[in-house]
Formats: C-alpha cells, structure tokens, sequence
C-alpha cells in the first residue's frame, strides 16, 4: 500500500506538527551495566556473555558505578535534576533478544529529569524541555535467516548473539516538542546533533551513530492548527543519522496529513525507517505500558547518589554547546553566515577535530562543507558515514599545504580515501597524483604547448603577459592537471621573454 | 479484593507466548484470584505507617568497579540451549512482531 502524502507546504496550512524525541546512547564503559563483561563492539558472537547477563537462573546483578557517574553527568549537562532515590524495574516482554524475558530499566523513577537543552536552528533557539534521562540495558542482536533478505518476514528463525545484552544505555526522552512548525525537521536534526556532540564532550559514549553507539525513535504528531491539543503518536524507531531524522519527521507529517485529510485516524503504532527510499513502514501497533508489567528490580538496591557526589561530578561537566559555538566562531574567525552554514550542515565537531588535526579553519570549512558536504548529498549519505575522518582531512591539507598536491589533485585524494585506498599519503603514491614540479617534465610540456599555440605564444613575446594563462591551461590538460601551476608560468615567461 | 478475571488471564496468557485453552482459563483465572487474594492480605497488615519495600535489605548504592571480568566461553554459554547455528543461540522465529 502506498501512502498519501500531502505536500509540506500544505501539512503546515491545516496542522501543528508535536514532536518527540527519544535517544538510547551506548555508554563506553569497560563493562556491562550489571555483569563485569566487557562492553566493547564487534566481538565473536556470545564471547562476552556471562550467567548474569545470559539471564540463568541465580546469577545476580551488581550495577556498574561507572554507569551511574556517566547517567549523572548526562543528566546534569542537559540541565536536570538528579534524584535523590531511585530504582530499577524490570520490563517483561518474551522476544528472544532479552534472554532474561524482561529488560533491566527504569521506569517510574528515572535518574535524571526535568531539563532541557536550548537548540540553536538557523540562529534561532528552540527550547527542548528534557522529560528524563533513565538508565537500562541494552538488548542483544538476532539475525533472521531463512527469509529471502534476512528481514523478519518469512524468516524460518532468528540466530541471537547476547554480546551486546546488558551494556550501558542511558535513554534520554524529551517532552513534546510543540511550537516548532516548518521547522520541527530541522528542530529534530539540530536535537539530535547537538545532544551528540554533548555526549561526546562529556566523553560518555563513542556516540556514533551509523554503530547504533547513538540511535534516535522519533515521535510525531499532528493537531489541527492552532487547536493546541496533541494529536494521535506514532514511533518511527532507530533512525540512525542526523539526515534521517530530518527525513523521517518530514515524512510523518506528510504521511499523517494524508490520513487526516482523509477524514483517517492515526494508529498509535511503532514505524520502521527505510533509508534507502526514505519512507516509513507500519511495526507493531504500540504495547501499552501496562503490558509490560513494570515492577522494581528484586535484585538491586535502590541508586541514592549523594548530593556531594552529584556536585562533584558537576565540576566535571563540559563547556555549554551554545557557548562553546559562539568560542568556536570567534577563534575559527568565521563570518556569522559561515557558523550558520557549519552548524546547518552538522559539522561543526568535525571542523574542530580538523583544526586540532592540524588543518587551518578555513581548510577545514572548505573541506567538509563543499566538497564533503557535496558528496554526502549526492551519495544520499550522513556526512559522518561516508568513511572520510577529520584527522585524513587534515592530512589532505596538510599534502595541499606542502605543494605535494593542489586542490583539483586533493579531490581525488578524497576519491581514494571513500574508496578505502588507505591514508592520503599512500593514495597519492598509489594514483599517481603528485604534483610535478620537476623542471625537466614541466619544460617538456611548456615546449610542446607553445608549438601548438603559435599565435598565443606570439602574443606574449609582445609583452601581453595575461595570454600566459591559455598555455598554462595547455600543459595543465596535458598534465592532467598534475602541473606545479606557479612554476609552469615562469618557465613560460622564462622561454618567451 | 483484588480479582483478576478471565479476559485478563488470557490477555496475560497471550503477552507470555503461553498457549491456553478455554477448559484451561476456566480452571486457572479463579485460582490466581485466590493467590492474589491471598498475597492481598499482606495489605490488612500493613499500617500507614509502613511504606512499601522493594528490597528485604535497608542498603542503597551497592556498585561494582567498572573492570572487566572473564566471561564464559562461547561452548559454556552456548550448552544449554536447545539449538546452536553459527555460534548463536537459534530460536523459532519470531511472528509478526520486531523489539
């Protein structure tokens, strides 16, 4: 079944869009939150699990400390309270990714609560009252096999590696985020980059998102405009790019206007995101809470971080994303357009590990907004996902910056490194695109481009300097634009003058 | 009196993958009001004055260093479940539903 959408536009003439965000980060502790295996990705299947964490029967959980300093300290950045008492729950649920039958989380009384972040979007903030922070688990993974593309229909059966069963999560949910109108999709982005690039000053998580570290349920709404009610909800879970996000609450509203119009009722259901076509599918329609049959965790003592703890760990907390932008625009000396233009197109972590990488800030800029920023967009991929890091950019400019190569040749340098060619340096050897500036070579084809162009190298014999450029494309094109341009110009003037 | 009718029995029944007949609810959905009954009964005990526990122990932040200890290996952990592929646990497949 195809879905009605109705044009943006439109959605925005009839209804107010209420978002809602909720983002599971990974913490990079050492451990699991209630066992001591270790928490790191990518291991054998079922090499790091343990009886706590494979749920057998008299295993006891005992809560990582580190988990909770990270909890409190995410909680203090987005400005919540920390309570003084809390618990863990236990939510039941039989699906095999959770070996226990239910998931160690918190429900009813969350670590941290009642905060917000102040979102900048185009120069304008945007308020994000932060509901709760609450500390649980993660799941592990099942593969579907059986079925023809390893999705969930028609698998014959699923093969679970408990590997990530039981590392740290720390689910950050916001209040409804109202008010926001056309641009709810760029409020959600802007969320959920700025909430990463908090996460990663804090140092709490690898927080990557194309590794599931960081992974974003985006809730949408729609009520008719200016009612100033709620509409029905639905839950488009593990959107995993900053562009995603965008995408999927665009694709929502467009999607629950269709319905409306219609005269149609929402179905409060979960939504899966397709990143290939960019729209959303129906999941399973919503459990209700109750389902789930919360109650607090046996096993576990109550977590009562004391308030001189908590104002320790205060002390700790990173530079305000908000402040730090505006430190950042004045050492990077950009032009305010410039900021907006980094911070719209998410790069502005980026651009500082460029510049402590090495590379000039205006290097930096150039680099990941133009030329990156362009093949992410035609590739149809998050900027972060097209497998270029800051410290290969540096390293790019840092060639650039020795006359090893110019920028035409750079371009290609960043071809290799997309392609996974190996480091800058090994890309330049391997392609071949130094840039020559070897007298011998250059005066070979400086002679041959004023052979062909006997009327331009007349020109110049009569003093019009200027023409020079016409044989300095000539040897250029010859030299597939490998020619040290600077000194192919003065060995022109050197030979006509 | 707490009492918890069939509908919810079997609608528990249900999130439990447990499989019950209409003989079976009969029989079990007035047996769990009496257990039910019977734990309630705690509640005519209880004062106002006692608030509920979750935990028999008056303890809070029982915590554990964040070092890593050996886990099991992938035989150990794997041995007791009922069917192994590609050193995973293999499990029926799931029906119309994704976590």
């Amino acid at each position: 079944m195809t879905d009605t959408l109705v044009a943006f536009d439109d959605v925005l003439a009839s209804y107010d869009p209420a978002l809602g965000l909720e983002v599971h980060v990974e913490l990079n502790t050492n451990t699991k939150m209630f066992c001591g295996c270790p928490a790191v990705f990518g291991g054998e299947p079922n090499t790091q699990v343990c009886p706590t964490c494979l749920g057998l029967p008299g295993a006891m959980p005992v809560v990582n400390a580190k988990a909770i300093e990270s909890a409190i300290r995410i909680g203090l950045a987005l400005n919540c309270e920390i309570a003084e008492w809390c618990r863990f729950a236990r939510k039941n649920y039989f699906y095999p990714d959770m070996p226990k039958n239910f998931q160690t989380s918190q429900y009813d009384e969350p670590i941290a609560f009642e905060g917000f972040m102040d979102v900048d979007v185009d120069g304008e903030t945007f308020r994000v009252e932060i509901e709760r922070a609450h500390m649980e688990e993660d799941t592990g993974k099942s593969l579907h096999v059986g079925g023809a593309t390893g999705r969930i229909h028609g698998a014959d059966h699923s093969l679970v590696d408990y590997n990530r069963a039981g590392i740290p999560l720390i689910e950050i949910v916001t209040k409804p985020i109202t008010g926001a109108g056309e641009k709810a999709p760029a409020v959600a982005r802007a969320y959920v980059s700025q909430l990463r690039d908090l996460i990663v000053a804090l140092g709490v998580s690898e927080a990557r998102m194309d590794q599931g570290n960081l992974r974003a349920d985006v809730n949408l709404s729609l009520a008719p405009k200016g009612a100033g009610t709620l509409g029905t909800r639905t839950e488009t879970k593990n959107v995993n790019s900053f562009r995603s996000v965008e995408r999927a609450v665009r694709y929502e509203m467009q999607r629950h206007a269709g319905i409306l119009d219609d005269g149609g009722s929402i179905l409060q259901e979960t939504r899966h995101w397709h990143e290939d076509t960019g729209i959303t599918t129906s999941g399973r329609e919503k459990s209700d809470a109750e389902d789930y049959r919360y109650f607090p965790e046996p096993d576990l003592v109550p977590v009562a971080p004391s308030r001189e703890w908590v104002e320790e760990l205060r002390g700790t907390l990173p530079e305000n994303p908000l402040l730090k932008r505006a430190r950042l625009q004045a050492d990077w000396g950009y032009t305010d357009l410039e900021m907006r233009d980094v911070i719209a197109a998410g790069v502005v972590g980026l651009i500082e590990e460029t510049v402590a990488a090495g590379a000039s800030p205006q290097a930096a800029r150039k680099w990941w907004l133009s030329e990156l920023g362009r093949r992410a967009n035609d590739a149809g991929v998050d900027i972060t996902e097209l497998g270029v890091s800051p410290a290969q950019v540096a390293a790019v400019q840092a060639l650039v910056d020795a006359g090893t190569v110019n920028d035409k040749l750079a371009r290609q340098v960043f071809d290799g490194l997309i392609a996974g060619e190996g480091t800058p340096e090994e890309i330049v050897a391997a392609r071949g695109l130094a840039v020559v500036s070897d007298d011998g070579a250059l005066g070979a084809a400086v002679d041959a481009a004023i052979a062909a162009n006997p009327d331009v190298a007349d020109k110049i014999r009569d003093g019009k300097v200027a023409a020079a450029g016409a044989l300095i494309g000539a040897v250029m094109k010859e030299m597939k634009g490998q020619a040290d341009a600077g000194r192919v110009r003065e060995l022109i003037l050197e030979k006509l003058q | 009196m707490p009492e918890i009718t069939r509908d919810e029995v079997a609608h528990l029944a249900n999130l439990a993958r447990i499989d019950l007949d209409d003989a079976e609810l009969d029989h079990l959905a007035p047996q769990l009001s009496v257990i039910l009954e019977s734990v309630a009964s705690i509640s005519g005990v209880a004062g106002e004055d006692i608030p509920p526990t979750s935990h028999a122990l008056p303890l809070t932040n029982v915590f554990r260093e964040d070092v890593v200890r050996p886990s099991l290996t992938p035989e150990q952990a794997l041995s007791g479940a009922p069917a192994v592929d590609q050193q995973r646990f293999s499990v029926p497949r799931i029906l119309g539903e994704e976590a």
